[in-house]
């Protein structure tokens, strides 16, 4: 026990009063990750489960890590692919390590530098949520992003995004996607295009992403198979392309009981739904595109498990769930199909329902409440 | 016989489940708590030193001087301990154990009857979970003959041959409501619904208006809670008011009204993984059971179950509307990366597990909540103290204990009992 021991004898030093007080909340959030606290429950019920904050949020970041590696591998593979070398397995992994890493350090030091600081002002304890939010972020990037852009969108989206409403739990939108956004709008040319997605291409490679080929005309004989981009062999954002990956860590979280099944299913359900009703216009090559095909393009099933899910920005009830994935699912491909602006269409529908989900729940609830009023009313009735 | 299945909900298993075994156990201090009153104002009618007998009056509410608080045994007043701005937090009477008690058996009016020999208490109301208002006569009364609890007492064994004065107490309770008497019972339970079977058709016989209805309840925690019954039964309306009671407080009611006088038994179970060998006691209400506290070093002694009960500090004395005792160890050692570690058994001692947060996740407190109420939005009204909202969201069908699981599973470790209970005071006293 030597370590809390010492860590015992530093503690009065961050406590009121001590040497080093305005770093309290650092302090606390170093000690709570390295120990549990010794704190007992004081009121209420005397026994708590064992499910915290820390745990849940590892948890997500513990269902990111096979899209972490794979995606880490895919860097290296689409480089040296469009360079026509053909490399080692580490060679590949040695490429893809030094693109991610400063990805990675860029992400946690601005963001977590900002939450921190954020703590100590308010005197609050540090929240866990970025550890998911900085283990997003280069996820959903083209791996040439510049750093100094990143950095910036990571600024922007804690601030912004978050601690101007209070911080983890009070945010409208998800932080991680509304960096994405900033980007996608600020420097288009840097988030969209064929260039920008494999590390420092060779220029007569097409380096199209699969939504890229059909935004840009081409047919469905244009795309890779089914199979690549089901294991996800394919230029595209760092973590999204292996649909095998998603599904590893999805289905842990589904078990784990962090994020709601009902809204995967439902924005299954709605992307699958609006992708028939193309499928029966069926006059351009963007709406003849198979539904089947939209479930493994671009950033849907990534967008689904690790960003509709996101329980501060989603709807809260049960069935503000399923209308909310449901209409992620139906406008994420209206947008890819029927909007010539954007290719990819799941972080604007994501977005767009963050900001609607209060509504929805608004409705579920007021339900509730007329059930509650009308049974009052019969009730007054029948004692008159 | 109706039958109500409860689907959501949770059932806490702890170590330490009682035996069979049922000792006696002849406290030589009770003592009456104030403080498991809500909203009472006590007012002393002794002082230290007087003699008593069982069904004397310690205490009186000043708000409702009608409301008494008699002693459980018969003895002398030993102590009246006195706790912040001097408060009454307890009188203790020291038994002397002849049981010497007051007879009663000359008053016939019920209400009267249960009002001066001080068992009145024992009817609470809802909403508010005060004691229930003599003035007014409910809507329905509630008793659940079964508890789901974590390591909750076996009531069919507690029963057990005090079926007549069961049955005196349905009896008495059926004429306090123009509406019904809802006894509910454990799916399976046979003893039990023999039992109420019986007491019904007894009741009906002797030629009262049958108004006792039974309901057979199963499924998991809160099942057994009279809360879940209620809103499965008849939801409270606004403006209204039920009445409920334990088993052994019908008990009690019945023998006032069989042999006229106060009898305050309470069997109750010892239980707990930090208690050695544990059994039922015979004991008396408010009894101090530190003679009977076989426990582990560094453990927390509970009146009631590990969800609702009450940390019982310095004198041991049970709390006036228990029937069990849990003793648990305390969590208060720092774990290295204990957040981290994969958990084996869910819940063993009282580590909070965490630190508070803002709410994150969503739909876990609709997994154990069996209310037809949306629990966090619920919560967070009774934060901001919006009446309108938490009257529109059901907080008249709702008591602290409903959320107790929701507490107890809450990642954010929030301290929503209290944050509850904070609501429902609010309104009692906006409104009253």
């Amino acid at each position: 026990m030597g370590l809390r021991s010492y860590i015992d004898k530093i503690k009065p030093n961050f406590e009121q009063g001590g040497k080093y007080a305005k770093f309290h909340s650092t302090f606390e959030a170093f000690e709570t990750f390295l120990y549990t606290p010794n704190r007992v429950t004081s009121n209420g019920a005397h026994i708590r489960d064992y499910v915290d904050m820390k745990r849940n949020m590892i948890y997500v970041v513990i269902a990111l890590i096979p899209c972490f590696l794979f995606g880490t591998w895919n860097i290296g593979y689409q480089h040296f692919l469009s360079l026509g070398e053909s490399v080692t397995f580490w060679q590949i992994i040695g490429y893809g390590l030094l693109k991610i890493i400063p990805l990675y350090l860029v992400s946690y030091i601005v963001g977590l530098v900002i939450e921190f600081t954020f703590a100590e002002i308010r005197h609050e304890e540090v929240n866990e949520g970025y550890f998911v939010t900085g283990f997003l972020i280069p996820l959903i990037m083209p791996v040439d992003v510049p750093l100094w852009m990143l950095a910036l969108a990571v600024a922007f989206a804690v601030i912004i995004g978050k601690e101007v409403f209070g911080g983890s739990g009070m945010n409208v939108v998800n932080p991680a996607l509304l960096a994405r956004a900033f980007l996608f709008f600020s420097y288009p040319s840097k988030m969209t295009g064929d260039t920008v997605w494999i590390a420092e291409k060779a220029d007569a490679y097409s380096g199209a992403t699969p939504l890229g080929t059909l935004f840009n005309g081409g047919s469905v004989n244009d795309l890779p198979s089914l199979m690549d981009m089901f294991i996800g062999t394919i230029p595209g954002s760092v973590g999204e392309t292996s649909k095998i990956a998603i599904l590893i860590g999805g289905i842990f979280l589904i078990i784990t009981g962090v994020s709601s099944l009902r809204i995967i299913i439902a924005t299954f359900i709605g992307a699958i739904s609006m992708g028939l009703v193309f499928n029966a216009l069926g006059t351009t090559s963007a709406m003849g595109t198979p539904f089947y095909y939209h479930l493994l393009m671009g950033g849907f099933m990534f967008g689904t498990f690790f960003m509709a899910t996101d329980p501060v920005t989603a709807a809260q009830t049960n069935i503000g769930k399923w209308i909310y994935g449901f209409l992620i699912g139906a406008i994420a491909i209206l947008i890819r199909v029927a909007n010539p602006g954007y290719p990819e269409g799941m972080m604007l529908a994501i977005l767009l329902l963050n900001v609607f989900a209060p509504l929805i729940d608004w409705c579920v609830v007021a339900c509730n409440i007329r059930k509650r009023k009308k049974r009052w009313a019969s009730a007054e009735r029948r004692t008159k | 016989m109706d039958k109500v299945k409860i689907r959501k909900g949770l059932d806490i298993r702890l170590a330490g489940e009682p035996s069979k075994q049922l000792e006696s156990f002849e406290p030589t201090f009770c003592a009456l708590k104030p403080t498991d009153f809500i909203g009472i104002l006590p007012k002393l009618d002794v002082a230290e030193g007087d003699e008593v007998k069982a069904g004397s009056v310690l205490f009186h509410d000043k708000n409702n001087e009608k409301i008494v608080f008699t002693s459980p045994v018969s003895g002398k007043v030993k102590a009246i301990v006195r706790g912040e701005k001097r408060a009454i937090s307890e009188v203790i009477v020291e038994n002397d154990g002849k049981y010497d008690s007051i007879d009663f058996s000359d008053i016939d009016d019920p209400v009267e009857r249960m009002l001066r020999s001080g068992v009145w208490p024992m009817l609470r109301q809802r909403p508010y979970a005060t004691i229930a208002n003599p003035d007014v006569r409910p809507k329905h009364i509630f008793v659940s003959m079964f508890d789901t609890g974590p390591l909750a007492p076996d009531y069919d064994h507690i029963i057990d041959n005090q079926y007549d004065a069961l049955a005196k107490g349905i009896d008495v309770l059926s004429k306090l409501t123009d509406g019904n008497v809802y006894i509910n019972v454990k799916h399976g339970s046979t003893a039990c619904t023999d039992a109420i079977n019986r007491v019904s058709t007894e009741i009906t016989s002797n030629g009262h208006v049958n108004n006792v209805v039974i309901t057979e309840f199963s499924g998991p925690h809160p099942a057994g809670n009279v809360g879940t019954q209620i809103n499965a039964l008849s939801p409270i309306n606004k403006g209204e008011v039920v009445w409920y009671c334990y088993p052994q407080d019908v008990i009690t009611i019945g023998n006032l009204f069989l042999s006229g006088r106060y009898e305050s038994s309470r069997i109750i179970a010892m239980t707990g993984a930090a208690m050695h060998n544990p059994h039922y006691y015979k004991t008396k209400i408010g009894a101090d059971i530190t003679p009977i506290l076989d426990i582990e070093e560094n453990s927390r002694v509970i009146s009631g179950n590990v969800l609702t009960g009450t940390n019982i500090t310095g004198d041991k004395h049970l709390c006036f509307h228990d029937s069990q005792v849990t003793v648990i160890p305390e969590g208060n050692q720092y774990k290295l990366f204990g957040w981290l570690l994969p958990v084996f058994k869910r819940f063993t001692n009282t580590n909070t597990n965490g630190d508070t947060r803002p709410y994150i996740m969503t739909g876990e407190f609709e997994r154990v909540f069996p209310f037809d109420i949306y629990p966090m939005q619920l919560i967070k009204a009774c934060l901001i103290k919006d009446i309108d909202q938490m009257e529109e969201l059901g907080i008249y069908e709702v008591d602290a204990e409903d959320f107790a699981l929701c507490e107890v599973i809450d990642p954010s470790k929030t301290p929503i009992q209290q944050i509850i209970r904070e609501g429902l005071e609010f309104i009692r006293k906006e409104t009253s």
